[in-house]
């Protein structure tokens, strides 16, 4: 076992929790360095983006036996013996729709490398409300949008995914179990950290200031190296060696407070200015963070430097939840197409705009790449000798044919329209579905009795 | 010093390091100061009005701005910045992730001293690696 500074009370005095992914398709060597690395107690592994469960739901439409990140799968295959070995456990919700088969996929890799009877696998469930959404409609519960206050009965037939974000207690119940690896289907993100300080330290649900900083821990590893001087804004040309980025470790002091740092010898860097950009990053209103477990104040957060790669965050505030938990719908929403074409100097811009005015369509959005993409107007006018710009035409709707029929059009510009054309390589623009996100709120009450966890020796 | 100290405009990617992402339709953008001293100027005059002229045509809805008095940080939510957001969105920046960089080239008025400290902050240091060439 690892050196954590055990107390009397039999309890750590430390708990490491390692990031080891930031979404699905991140650094696949991140978790490995972060286990053989240096001395870690947990790896939390994020997979799960708000368009991810629509496209596992699509997966397993297709393969009952599909829908989960079978990247984690893999991965286990490989470190599961190194994990045991240093007794490193494992959260992740890389289940995404299909907990049970991911569970089942990670046991049989876990026998293939001899790891039988020497691992626990922990499934949580009971997230998934596809199969209950008449149900609960019939009951009372509209899961209106957040945003605009519709009832989901308007786009009712043309939902592909329905899940509520889980947080740290069914998490928790599986570590009591002793399960080596944890795999979650829609947990919030930030659980996968703060669910085993909660289980190391015995936090108790009501402490909601300790529970707060356990989320800012969260929310500072779920995103891998954007804490550990990926994508930093702040003097990126001087942060060292991102090639072999070190992911952010979180080493958490039983009473809330921790230091954000990462394993010595690796890339990057973590600093006050790494991990403000990462506290800022996707953030509402930051006296409000709402989990399923606590509700944390960012603005009480106080950060200090301690030495080097090290960041103390303490002073984490916190206020108990809300009665009600979110539900992240995805729905069919018409559909999309984009096609480009790359114009040269001279007068390049001018092209490219030329060619745009012929194509008609209701929803259309027209970029020159290399110019006005970003920033729009705020670039200005481009310069008659830009070398060269990308058009990059968007049309949108609700009848496929059509947005097919675009498609079409934007080809023959290469003979019909302005000249020094070229970039036509792909093909036709594909016609994509527009899978859209539904935020939706439900009583705790209706839903919570569903929620489920076991743990079944390897 | 005698009579009013003379000001200077210099652009807030010398004053702040951003983030930008995504919710939805809506983009946040955190701005947060290099120098603490540099915050107030901040507070002053990045306002969410004068980002919202700033952005002009870019941003459909409003924009409400949010204080970290203790990370000297401010976060903007810029309400209908991203075409429906998400996977709805026609833009090449869906999820505004570089509309950050975007609000970096706002202008604001510093004391001359501050522009002299601040000067080129935030630019590649000629002869710096990641040049090229």
């Amino acid at each position: 076992m690892s050196d954590r500074g055990a107390l009397s009370s039999g309890r750590p005095g430390r708990v490491r929790v390692a990031s080891g992914q930031g979404f699905w398709g991140d650094d696949l060597e991140a978790p490995v360095r972060q286990v053989e690395g240096g001395q870690i107690d947990y790896l939390m592994l994020d997979y799960l983006a708000e368009v991810t469960m629509s496209i596992m739901q699509k997966q397993r439409s297709r393969d009952p036996r599909a829908g989960y990140a079978r990247d984690f799968v893999a991965l286990m295959e490989r470190i599961l013996p190194a994990c045991i070995e240093r007794g490193v456990r494992v959260v992740t919700n890389a289940g995404g729709v299909s907990p049970q088969e991911c569970a089942r996929a990670v046991a049989e890799a876990g026998r293939r490398v001899g790891a039988e009877g020497r691992a626990r696998i922990g499934v949580v469930t009971g997230d998934d409300l596809m199969d209950r959404l008449d149900g609960l409609a019939s009951a009372g519960h509209p899961l209106a949008n957040m945003e605009t206050g519709e009832p989901l009965a308007s786009v009712r037939d043309r939902v592909r995914s329905a899940n509520l974000y889980l947080g740290a207690h069914p998490i928790v119940r599986a570590l009591e179990g002793d399960a080596t690896v944890v795999v979650t289907g829609r947990s919030t993100d930030t659980a996968l950290t703060y669910a085993p300080l909660v289980h190391e330290f015995g936090w108790s649900w009501s402490d909601w200031d300790r529970l707060a900083s356990g989320i800012v821990a969260g929310h500072i590893n779920e995103c891998g190296a954007q804490a550990s001087g990926g994508n930093c804004s702040a003097e990126w040309w001087s942060i060292p060696d991102l090639s072999e980025v070190g992911f952010p470790i979180v080493e958490a002091s039983p009473d809330g407070s921790f230091v954000v740092t990462k394993h010595s010898g690796s890339g990057g860097a973590v600093s006050l200015r790494t991990v403000k950009e990462q506290i800022l990053y996707e953030m509402g209103d930051p006296s409000s963070y709402i989990t399923p477990d606590a509700t944390a104040d960012f603005t009480t957060i106080r950060l200090e430097e301690d030495g080097p790669d090290r960041v103390r965050v303490h002073g984490v505030r916190g206020t108990p939840p809300t009665g009600y938990l979110k539900v992240s719908v995805a729905y069919g929403a018409g559909y999309k197409a984009v096609g480009t074409l790359v114009y040269a100097w001279p007068d390049a811009a001018a092209k490219a705009r030329a060619a745009a005015l012929g194509l008609a369509f209701e929803q259309v959005l027209v970029e020159l790449v290399g110019w006005d993409s970003t920033h729009g107007h705020l670039a200005g006018h481009p310069p008659p000798d830009i070398p060269e710009v990308q058009l990059r035409i968007g049309v949108r709707g609700g009848d496929r044919a059509a947005v097919g029929r675009f498609t079409r059009e934007i080809a023959p510009l290469v003979l019909t329209g302005p000249p020094s054309v070229t970039g036509f390589s792909g093909g036709r623009p594909r016609v994509q579905e527009i899978v859209a996100y539904w935020p939706a709120l439900i009583e705790r009450t209706a839903v919570e009795p569903d929620i489920s966890v076991e743990v079944h020796e390897l | 010093m005698s009579g009013r100290e003379e000001m200077v405009e210099v652009s807030l990617l010398e004053l702040v390091h951003a983030r930008s992402g995504d919710k939805g339709d809506t983009a946040n953008v955190g701005l947060i100061a290099y120098d603490e001293e540099d915050y107030n100027i901040i507070v002053k005059q990045v306002t969410p009005e004068r980002v919202k002229h700033h952005f002009r045509d870019m941003i459909r809805g409003e924009v409400e701005r949010f204080r970290l008095d203790n990370l000297c940080a401010v976060n903007f939510l810029l309400h209908g910045a991203l075409d429906g957001g998400g996977t709805v969105s026609l833009k090449t920046d869906a999820q505004g992730k570089v509309l950050s960089t975007a609000l970096l080239r706002m202008k604001v008025e510093v004391p001359r001293e501050v522009a002299r400290r601040v000067r080129g902050r935030g630019r590649l240091p000629a002869g710096a690696a990641g040049e090229g060439g």
